[in-house]
């Protein structure tokens, strides 16, 4: 008896860390629901073919580009289209070095190297443009110019010269032959493909996802709301407002480095078209139309849109993205917080009573209610 | 320590300042301006302001509308670079600091347009705050400080749904959280009831007895004669008078370029 007690106050306890203001979803029911889903997505590929469990896969990895996305906007009101920056980058980093160093072991090393790489690159842009005192349009601005910049620069690339060692960036025709990603040496190793891959995106993607929940519900996520909310208030209960915006932003650009690393290995392969301006926008839709406010929106806008896209191109249809554009345009105009946060806001007005809307206030001491 | 200031006398519009008032940071000195100057493009808005102010004291700022005083308070909470001048506080020279490096100092503000966080609780919005300052369990603190300012209760009330004089307590409420030594309060009963007026200058002289500094920009003048110990009225960017209460109502240059006569 005493031992469910135990669990139960370990499992409060966690429930603590997780819940807060800032994250929607902070009941029983929530969580029920959360593991019942979670359940079934991790049976998923027991259902499906390798290739099927594979292809969702690649959702799934976006969705983790996505969070990246999330936090950084959602959260501390950074409009980064640069989150493609950090994937293309960890993306073709890993190719590199996976491939010059050819062997399991090595692209096993080729993970963290990648994500350093995107984590530095994120940090200096981030460094400059907030240290640099920049904000508002202009990150949005500066971080999609960096983005076309490297696309232009990377589309030069094909020929002879642009050969790191063995491996040649190939311009538009791409890095092809970049290896499964693999964890272990040439005696024992995991390789992940297929289901298991599978498995390995949605086990990053949920603990990227609980991992974040804690940290904007901590010290942290309030001072990163605060920003976004008002950051010249914040800086005057003594935030150092530069510092945070820059620690955001080197986070999120690790989580797309990663995100980039699973894309790379997932298809084998990378070109330039995921620096151009399509791809550098669909983190912006797929954040919007899920929500900013909602990490589990992003997500599940994500793979909704993804989905939809790839059906639409399957049945040989030309106008996805028109569609995509359409109801980017409805989302803004009709539901601008996004899906998941409307949602929410219209099941919470449904189960309370519309006249205990607003908390009766206690009488204040003066009761000066000039108003 | 000399101050760099322009010679007052030089301007026509400067009458002399106070008598006994030395411009070198003491040690009974919190806050001190030397020759302080801020110009917009042409326009001096502060011209060679020499500040002081005393540990514990609890000081008004006066003056008709464009004088600067607005424009004081930004240039020591940093919102504004110096043009010119020096600013000191609590002996060391901060003219250079970032904002948030001056509010750990000790500086805290309250601004002339509430500015809470709209769409938090009262409860989140004195967290921001607190959590800076506490180690551990801000729950206390943040209860307590509610508390202080008269808003025991209302925890789980969001910001926009406060009254215009709860939101300005609650402001009040996030820079006393910070356990500042000075705290400048712009224009805190402005739009306020009588009743809610009295509350503020309740608080205020509560929070000074504590211990804190104030300085406090202010029209309504009843207030600033029932709170402060010390008046000083800008004008045209630069100190036109310094003194008691009683000494700036008598003058009657002040009443002729602020008080109206009345």
């Amino acid at each position: 008896m005493s031992a469910t007690s135990g669990v139960f106050r370990v499992v409060d306890r966690i429930r603590a860390r997780l819940e807060g203001p800032n994250t929607i979803g902070n009941s029983r029911g929530f969580w029920l629901g959360f593991a019942l889903v979670l359940a079934g997505a991790f049976a998923y590929p027991t259902f499906v073919s390798a290739y099927q469990a594979g292809n969702t896969a690649l959702f799934l990895l976006y969705g983790l580009l996505a969070l990246s996305l999330s936090v950084v906007w959602g959260y501390a009101g950074i409009l980064s289209f640069g989150q493609v920056v950090f994937f293309g980058f960890a993306g073709y980093t890993f190719g590199i070095v996976s491939i010059n160093l050819g062997s399991t072991l090595g692209v096993t090393l080729a993970i963290p190297v990648a994500v350093l790489i995107a984590t530095v690159v994120a940090f200096l842009l981030g460094y400059f443009m907030f240290y640099g005192d920049v904000s508002g349009v202009f990150v949005a601005i500066i971080t999609l110019v960096v983005t076309l910049v490297l696309q232009t620069f990377m589309a030069q690339t094909a020929g002879d010269a642009w050969t790191v060692g063995s491996v040649a960036l190939g311009g538009f025709n791409g890095m092809p032959g970049i290896p499964n990603l693999a964890v272990g040496t040439e005696a024992t190793s995991v390789t992940f493909r297929g289901g298991v891959f599978y498995w390995l995106v949605l086990s990053a993607l949920v603990v990227s996802y609980l991992g974040l929940r804690v940290l904007v519900n901590g010290r942290f996520g309030y001072a990163m709301v605060g920003i976004r909310e008002d950051e010249d208030r914040v800086e005057m209960l003594g935030y150092d407002i530069r510092r945070v915006k820059l620690a955001v932003f080197t986070l999120g650009g690790t989580m797309a480095g990663f995100s980039g690393v699973l894309y790379a290995a997932w298809g084998n392969y990378i070109d330039p078209s995921v620096y151009s301006l399509t791809f550098a926008t669909m983190p912006v839709v797929w954040v919007t139309v899920g929500g900013r406010t909602s990490m589990l929106g992003a997500v599940l806008a994500t793979v909704s849109i993804e989905w939809f896209r790839q059906q639409l191109s399957i049945t040989g249809s030309e106008y996805a993205m028109v569609i995509v554009g359409l109801l980017l345009l409805g989302v803004v105009l009709l539901v601008p917080e996004g899906f998941v946060p409307f949602v929410h806001r219209k099941v919470t007005e449904f189960r309370s009573d519309p006249t205990e809307g607003i908390p009766d206030a206690p009488e204040s001491p003066g009761e000066g209610a000039a108003e | 320590m000399s101050s760099n200031a322009p010679d007052p006398a030089g301007d026509p519009n400067i009458r002399e300042t106070p008598a006994g008032k030395t411009t070198g940071p003491d040690t009974d000195t919190l806050l001190q301006t030397q020759g302080l100057v801020k110009e917009f493009g042409g326009l001096t808005a502060i011209d060679g302001v020499d500040f002081g102010v005393d540990e514990g004291e609890l000081r008004c700022l006066i003056g008709p509308n464009g004088a600067g005083k607005s424009t004081l308070m930004k240039l020591i909470t940093g919102r504004h670079d110096a043009t010119d001048g020096r600013i000191f506080y609590d002996g060391a020279d901060v003219t250079e600091m970032r904002s948030h490096e001056r509010v750990r100092q000790g500086i805290g503000i309250k601004f002339q347009v509430p500015s809470v966080f709209e769409a938090m609780t009262a409860f989140e919005n004195v967290r921001l705050p607190a959590q800076r300052v506490v180690d551990g369990d801000v729950r206390e603190r943040v209860s307590d400080t509610l508390e202080r300012v008269g808003l025991g209760g209302f925890d789980d009330v969001t910001a926009s749904d406060l009254s215009h004089g709860q939101q300005q307590r609650l402001e009040i409420g996030m820079a006393a959280a910070l356990e500042p030594d000075l705290l400048l309060l712009d224009e805190p009963v402005a739009g306020l009831s009588l009743e809610e007026r009295g509350e503020i200058a309740d608080l205020v002289q509560e929070l000074n007895d504590d211990g804190i500094t104030f300085v406090i920009i202010e029209h309504d003048i009843d207030f600033v004669e029932r709170i402060a110990d010390a008046v000083t009225v800008l004008h045209q960017g630069a100190v036109f008078r310094e003194g008691s209460i009683e000494d700036i109502r008598a003058d009657d240059e002040v009443r002729r370029i602020y008080l109206g006569g009345e």
